[in-house]
């Protein structure tokens, strides 16, 4: 096999290499605990670094819906632990009202970001973008080194703004101005929004650091033999991913920087005619509205750059584990093309009732149900994937399809979101919230899990507890649909969303059991990650010792030695020969063949296009 | 409470038999506990289709009485029309997709002895699911967009002009009077008598009236251009029952035209309901008591509205005589533009 050695680092890699080829170990340096596992710039160990981060904060920002959904389903209690947990903010057992709104929004903010962007993005496209192009390494350690350093710096600024006097931001994740803007509207809007936007640019900082360095990877790293038609889907998925978000983030930062301006050297960007505390202040000519363009300028695509990943880690779940080809290889890569370009062009939908111009909203409206034919063409693939196919039903094929399950059902609503004459009577309303948690939380988690329990020997070197796996699974999907599909009666039945309690009016009353139902279900299965968690630690110290490629998989990423090394594989960068779906190939010996087996080798089995 | 022990039911079993399996799974091939595990699991999923799509119709029947009962308005009638049709649409495809993909899960579990179709695409298959759904999109997209078009432009611009205007955490509402046109108002003119900030020198202004607390009246059959506004942050003017929504903006003014069909007392016999009460709630986060902004919304026949709105006084003949003889040289701003 020819030796390629195709990094940047490319000396100081080969210096590992000949130095810890033969080592048992796995200590590919003399590395001191610091540069092992604090400011490690290997890409494995960045991986893992974003994965525990971000189970970190989805638990936190798990914990607050249990808080806000105990308020919303049993208003009239009082839960004495509250007092101990949250001081004064949980007074008497009784959840504030201001409080509540600062719980909504930082669960928000930690599950979209920290959670779905951060922990998905930075998990999955630093492990397997090296592994499965065949890279040694990112094109730049010390950037996706600073790009974990930016994100656990903006989580911690997050997190510690929960503990300041008035209370963290709470204008809702999107903090829309003028409310997010003047702390005489909402007392979260002092240091806590501050406190938001500073960690919201780091951020921002960890998220182009981290996507320069995957598209470049991908672009410019990859072995010998891996044309952009070999990739695995996942690496396509994290690549338009990465491109979304660098065309994006930076119209947050303008949008997060015009609002620091309006906040603190009186400006008047998104303000104007403002008349508060009693006194009218001085802004005049601003738009609240401009806010609204630039933030879903970001915020759409956004929904996509949380999306996107988590399909392309399906795609590559379900077919393995189906044994099968991913149906529409073209189509697949060709429809997440198609979706990113779009979700540039639909950020309007999010708007309707804003007053904008109807006929702006005419073509966010056709734009936006666009969206849908890609998406459909997704979904039926994976469908036909699964069609024939020889199913081994792992804990992480089970989240996949999940996925798939929430993907249609979330999908489907969006049609009628994007609608503007329907969305009139929807919009902010539960249906919304149904409609986003479905498609983009659940989906997006989902994918999430289904990649943990997959490419955990891969991290780990060990596997993940299956039974525990199946429970956790089983529990979770029945929960989710237990707790978001409720919310759709909840908002055709006209409740507004963040509402403190649905006492406004006697018509709400009657639905107070679906909210208890809907809290029971969350209460449970916020219980159930714990076994997730569990799992999860327990496996990486007391795990079965993985093999080397335990589910008989294509990709290059199983080829590297089950224990780490610093530059990925001992040896010569594996070539690459084909394509990562020959599962069941007709006249096959096995019922897969790694993408490093030549033609040459499997006679029986090439068919007349193979070359 | 039901569907909280069925689904318990189902937890419960669920966790008996992943017990059994882990007991089962300790002393055996891994063949054999992979195809214990896939038996049960795609049986699971068979399971969780058949009764979570049973549950679902379940709810949407048992549901119903709770969700908002037939809309009050003209445009209402036809955008809850639209979204049956939408309802319909997505229901099929749902019911379709999903059992296909559970269904397809439990029957093409894995053999060792069997191997998946090698069918990496089809071109033609591939073309139908993609021209067969943009077909589907487009009649959607085209009657959505011909009813928004109904909505936001088809309307004369002579509705009766009612200001809603909100404010942490209350609405006011301005009936703009005889000659139809509301008042000038300007933010640096609101005081606690004049809390919309008139500027009494509009002639305009003469006839408006103002209700400001917990109700708004409306007359049933008449064209109603609404004005929304806002003196702090942004709110919105959401009337369920109507399915009108709009944002209230601080700085600019948004409309919304609308003809109620259905007065407060014809809805309290529709609803069987004698406490039956329309209402405005304010469904954009606005503050710390955004749950609470409401306002009661009466729909009156046009003569009992013509009626109460003569007891309605004038904003003017209220009005302090200081604020009156003010000069209004700072009212610069007009702020009755359609805003984009």
């Amino acid at each position: 096999m020819e030796v390629r050695d195709n990094t940047h680092s490319g000396h100081a890699v080969a210096h590992d290499v000949h130095d810890h080829g033969h080592d048992d170990h796995h200590h590919d340096h003399h590395q001191t605990f610091i540069t092992k596992y604090i400011f490690s710039t290997d890409h494995k160990m960045i991986s893992k670094q974003f994965l525990v981060t971000a189970i970190i904060m989805a638990f936190l920002a798990m914990g607050m819906s249990m808080i806000f959904r105990l308020q919303l389903a049993w208003p009239d209690e009082t839960f004495p632990f509250l007092e101990s947990m949250i001081g004064k903010w949980g007074k008497d057992g009784k959840l504030d009202s201001g409080f509540y709104l600062a719980l909504v929004t930082i669960h928000g903010t930690i599950m979209v970001f920290m959670v779905l962007t951060g922990g998905l993005s930075g998990t999955f496209s630093n492990l397997l973008i090296p592994l499965q192009v065949g890279a040694r390494d990112m094109a730049s350690g010390l950037l996706n080194m600073l790009s974990f350093w930016f994100f656990a710096a903006s989580s911690l600024v997050m997190f510690g703004s929960l503990f300041i006097e008035a209370g963290p931001a709470s204008g809702g994740w999107t903090v829309y101005p003028p409310l997010s803007a003047l702390p005489q509207a909402i007392p979260g809007s002092g240091l806590g929004m501050t406190l938001w936007l500073v960690s919201m640019v780091l951020f921002i900082v960890s998220a182009l650091l981290g996507g320069i360095n995957y598209v470049a990877t991908v672009i410019n790293l990859r072995t010998k033999g891996m044309s952009m038609t070999r990739l695995p889907l996942t690496v396509w998925a994290f690549l338009i991913t990465a491109i979304l978000g660098i065309l994006s983030f930076p119209v947050l930062v303008a949008a997060a920087l015009l609002l620091v301006f309006d906040r603190s050297m009186g400006t008047s960007f998104y303000l104007s005619d403002i008349f508060i505390g009693g006194v009218p202040l001085d802004h005049t000519g601003g738009s609240p509205i401009l806010y609204q363009h630039l933030f879903w300028f970001l915020g759409h695509p956004e929904v996509y750059i949380v999306l996107l990943p988590a399909l392309g880690l399906a795609s590559e779940v379900i077919s393995t584990m189906a044994r099968k080809p991913i149906f529409g290889y073209k189509a697949m890569i060709g429809s997440m093309l198609v979706i990113a370009f779009l979700s540039f062009i639909v950020w309007g939908h999010h708007m309707f009732v804003t007053g904008m111009n109807p006929f702006l909203g005419s073509v966010f409206v056709f734009t936006t149900l666009l969206v849908a034919i890609p998406s459909a063409v997704k979904v039926f693939n994976y469908i036909a994937t699964l069609w024939k196919a020889n199913i081994v039903l792992s804990p992480a094929m089970l989240f996949a399809i999940g996925l798939v399950s929430f993907f249609i059902t979330g999908g489907l609503t969006g049609i009628i979101l994007g609608d503007s004459a329907l969305d009139i009577n929807l919009h902010d309303t539960y249906f919304v919230v149904a409609h986003f948690h479905i498609v983009m939380g659940s989906s997006a988690i989902f994918g999430m899990f289904a990649g943990v329990y997959h490419w955990f020997p891969r991290m780990y070197g060990r596997m993940m507890n299956k039974s525990l796996g199946y429970l956790h699974f089983w529990i979770t999907i029945i929960c989710v649909y237990g707790v978001f599909f409720p919310m759709h009666f909840i908002g055709l039945a006209g409740v507004p969303r963040r509402y403190y309690a649905n006492t406004a009016y006697e018509g709400f009353d009657q639905l107070i059991n679906i909210n208890e139902l809907i809290s029971v279900f969350a209460i449970i299965a916020g219980v159930a990650q714990v076994i997730f968690a569990f799992n999860f630690f327990y496996s990486i110290y007391r795990g079965r010792k993985a093999p080397q490629n335990p589910w008989n998989s294509n990709t290059l990423e199983w080829t590297a030695p089950v224990e780490h090394v610093h530059g990925n594989w001992p040896g010569p960068i594996p070539e690459v020969h084909r394509w990562p779906y020959d599962y069941s190939k007709p006249n096959a010996k096995e019922d897969f063949i790694p993408q490093t087996v030549p033609y040459s080798q499997t006679p029986e089995s090439n068919r007349p296009g193979d070359f | 409470m039901m569907i909280t022990i069925l689904l318990g039911t189902l937890v419960v079993i669920r966790l008996m038999s992943v017990s059994q399996m882990a007991s089962v799974l300790s002393g055996e091939d891994e063949d054999v506990a992979q195809k214990r595990d896939n038996s049960m699991n795609s049986i699971g999923m068979m399971l969780f289709m058949v009764i979570g799509l049973a549950l679902m119709v379940y709810m949407t029947i048992k549901y119903q009485p709770f969700m908002l009962p037939v809309a009050a308005s003209v445009h209402g009638a036809e955008t809850d029309f639209l979204l049956n049709i939408n309802f319909a649409v997505i229901g099929v495809v749902f019911f379709i997709t999903q059992v296909m993909l559970f269904w397809f899960v439990y029957k093409y579990q894995h053999n060792k002895n069997r191997r998946a179709l090698f069918y990496p695409d089809n071109h033609k298959l591939e073309l139908i699911w993609t021209v067969v759904p943009t077909i589907v999109l487009s009649a959607l997209i085209v009657t959505g967009l011909r009813e928004w078009n109904k909505m936001t432009q088809g309307h004369p611009d002579d509705g009766m002009v009612v200001q809603v205007y909100g404010y942490q955490f209350n609405w006011i509402t301005r009936y703009s009077g005889p000659d139809n046109k509301l008042g000038r108002s300007y933010y640096k003119l609101i005081s606690d008598t004049n809390p919309l900030g008139i500027d009494y020198s509009d002639p305009a202004s003469k006839d408006d009236i103002m209700t400001k607390g917990n109700e708004m009246h409306l007359p049933k059959g008449v064209p109603i251009q609404f004005i929304f506004n806002s003196r702090d942050v942004i709110h919105s003017a959401y009337f369920p029952h109507f399915r009108t929504q709009m944002n209230c903006v601080p700085g600019m003014d948004t409309r919304f035209y609308m003809e109620a069909t259905i007065t407060t007392n014809e809805m309290k016999g529709i609803t069987k309901n004698e406490k039956f009460d329309y209402v405005l709630l304010c469904n954009k986060i606005c503050g710390v008591a955004h749950y609470n902004m409401k306002m009661t919304v009466v729909v009156d026949e046009p003569a009992e509205f013509s009626n109460w709105l003569k007891g309605e006084k004038k904003i003017i003949d209220a009005a302090p005589t200081a604020e009156l003889e003010q000069n209004n040289t700072t009212a610069s701003t007009v702020n009755t533009e359609v805003a984009l």
